[in-house]
């Protein structure tokens, strides 16, 4: 019992993580069809720019985090302007594999930069190394925190997606562009805004997980890319609650196969329930055949 | 108001468009009729700058607005009611609308607008809540509409509003275009509708295969005998 607690609280923390970074790759394929594939270097990027804060610029973690969520915002916009936009009437097939052409980049100009070696973030302040025991279950300050910072940034983003003017105007254009054009919607910045969000919660996720993880290195975004985007597609992809369902089921149950069989499995598990999804239900657990994109 | 020159339109090796001119006059109803794929859709979204031209001009109020993106052509004042409504089918009724007044600033008169929608469409006030994509055929069209007065505009270009309506309500629709017209608000209507679209027009165009083959007012239309043919089903 307290095994499965203690788990499942680890499965949150991990879950918060892929979940953020679903958010990123479901809002962009709602919005264009496109799977970011350079999303998870976004989060690589984040985490190296919450090293660069806290370790050389000796900035508190929420500074911290929020210059990676900055810095990351302005990234992605970059990314969809200088990459994506002018192929905007090309095949999806020529768009992917630019998407896999800028993940290369990215990874690969952090490692001419930094090196492939993984760094930590060294010693964090006192208060994020606590922990408590909560009648035989460990929670430490790293998870509540994680935990805590997502929460708030889903709900942010549900307030601006819901009820904001642009994030309206995002509805709308992954509804049907051209109509959102006849309202006087510019469908360009729309979707740099999409692509804006998404990054900064990418950029956060970084920074959390160089905090939980205490290692980075410029490849830390190909596999948690891939198993966010796997959750995105398990929830339904292009749906925002599809990819907080999605974060928290993967993040759930890697930590309990790793729990109570071998983590040597945890990716295997993850990647047999993409299979299972795509065979079963492939629109996702909360797809539909007619559904609401963002 | 409203002037179309020259206008050519083409897809790849299609041309669509071939050379059309019409112009629409401050106050005016004016209709453009035609076959299926005569190019009267193609011609409301190239006037919305959806589609870019090959070649041609098209005027507001003596400027040309050709080049103009979608959203400043909506700043003017240009607003279309697409084919097929194309509203919002996972936002409320009281989202579309809102987003009619995207590029609204006032607030205060966005609500005063707002209220005079629904009380024009009493059937969207009692459905504001509801996802537009329940509601039916008749009621998403007055939608559209509705989202388009939300723009205040001052030419509206209606596409086929009487598509798939039962005749009572196309009724219904047609004179709610008058009164919107009567209201100061200059309308360009797509329709294959010939018959309803000549009785509330003052003039009107007939589009056949991108080229404008008949012009003139509603009344010399209408006895024309080849619009009687065509269109008027005698
Ligand atoms: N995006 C496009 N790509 C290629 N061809 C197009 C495109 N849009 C329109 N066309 C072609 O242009 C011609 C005119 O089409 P358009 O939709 O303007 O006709 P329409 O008069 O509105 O017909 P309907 O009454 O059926 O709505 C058709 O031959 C159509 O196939
Ligand atoms: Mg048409």
């Amino acid at each position: 019992m307290e095994q499965l607690a203690q788990q499942l609280v680890n499965g949150l923390a991990l879950g918060s993580i892929y979940a953020l970074i679903a958010l990123g790759y479901t809002m962009v394929y709602g919005i264009i069809q496109l799977i970011n594939f350079a999303h998870g270097d976004v989060y690589m990027v984040g985490a190296y720019v919450g090293y660069f804060c806290m370790v050389h610029l000796n900035l508190g973690f929420v500074e911290s985090l929020v210059i990676a969520m900055a810095v990351c915002t302005v990234l992605g916009v970059v990314i969809e302007r200088v990459a994506y936009k002018p192929l905007r009437k090309s095949t999806r097939i020529a768009v992917l594999i630019t998407a896999i052409g800028v993940s290369l980049l990215l990874e690969y100009t952090m490692m001419f930069f930094v090196g492939a070696d993984t760094r930590t973030y060294g010693v964090l302040p006192p208060f994020m190394e606590q922990s408590f025991n909560v009648g035989g279950v460990l929670i430490t300050m790293k998870q509540i925190i994680i935990i805590g910072v997502s929460v708030l940034l889903m709900v942010v983003l549900q307030y601006i997606v819901r009820r904001t003017k642009v994030g309206k105007a995002m509805r709308a254009v992954s509804q049907d562009a051209d109509a959102a054009r006849l309202m006087g919607i510019s469908v360009d910045n729309t979707i740099s805004f999409t692509f804006a969000l998404g990054s900064a919660l990418a950029g956060a996720a970084g920074v959390l997980v160089g905090v939980y993880y205490n290692a980075i290195n410029p490849l830390m975004g190909v596999l948690p890319g891939l198993k966010a985007f796997i959750a995105a597609v398990f929830g339904g992809i292009g749906l925002i609650p599809g990819a907080l369902l999605g974060g928290y089921f993967i993040g759930a149950a890697e930590t309990l196969v790793s729990g109570y069989w071998s983590s040597l499995y945890t990716d295997a598990v993850v990647f047999g329930i993409l299979i299972l999804v795509l065979i079963f239900k492939p629109t996702g657990l909360l797809g539909s055949n007619v559904r609401e994109k963002v | 108001m409203l002037e179309i020159k020259d206008l050519e339109v083409g897809f790849g090796g299609i041309t669509a468009l071939k050379g059309i001119s019409l112009s629409v006059a401050e106050g005016e109803i004016v209709t453009l009729i035609g076959a299926n794929g005569a190019g009267k859709t193609t011609t409301l979204r190239t006037v919305s700058g959806l589609v870019r031209p090959r070649a041609g001009k098209i005027l507001v109020d003596g400027q040309d607005v050709t080049r103009l993106s979608a959203q400043a052509r909506v700043k003017r004042g240009l607003v279309q009611v697409p084919e097929g409504r194309r509203v919002f089918p996972q936002m409320s009724v009281l989202e579309n609308l809102e987003l009619g007044a995207y590029l609204r600033k006032d607030a205060k008169s966005v609500a005063s607008d707002l209220d005079d929608v629904f009380a024009r469409f009493p059937r969207l006030a009692d459905r504001r809540k509801q996802h537009a994509g329940t509601l039916s055929g008749g009621e998403q069209q007055m939608l559209a509409i509705g989202r388009a007065l939300m723009s205040r505009p001052q030419i509206l270009l209606l596409d086929e509003p009487s598509m798939g309506l039962a005749p009572l309500l196309v009724q219904e629709i047609f004179s709610i275009v008058s009164e919107i017209n009567a209201g100061g608000t200059t309308v360009l209507l797509v329709e294959q509708n010939a018959n309803m679209a000549l009785q509330i027009a003052h003039r009107g165009y007939v589009l056949e295969t991108g080229k404008i083959v008949l012009a003139g007012t509603a009344a010399e239309l209408t006895s024309t005998d080849e619009v009687k043919r065509a269109y008027l089903g005698g």
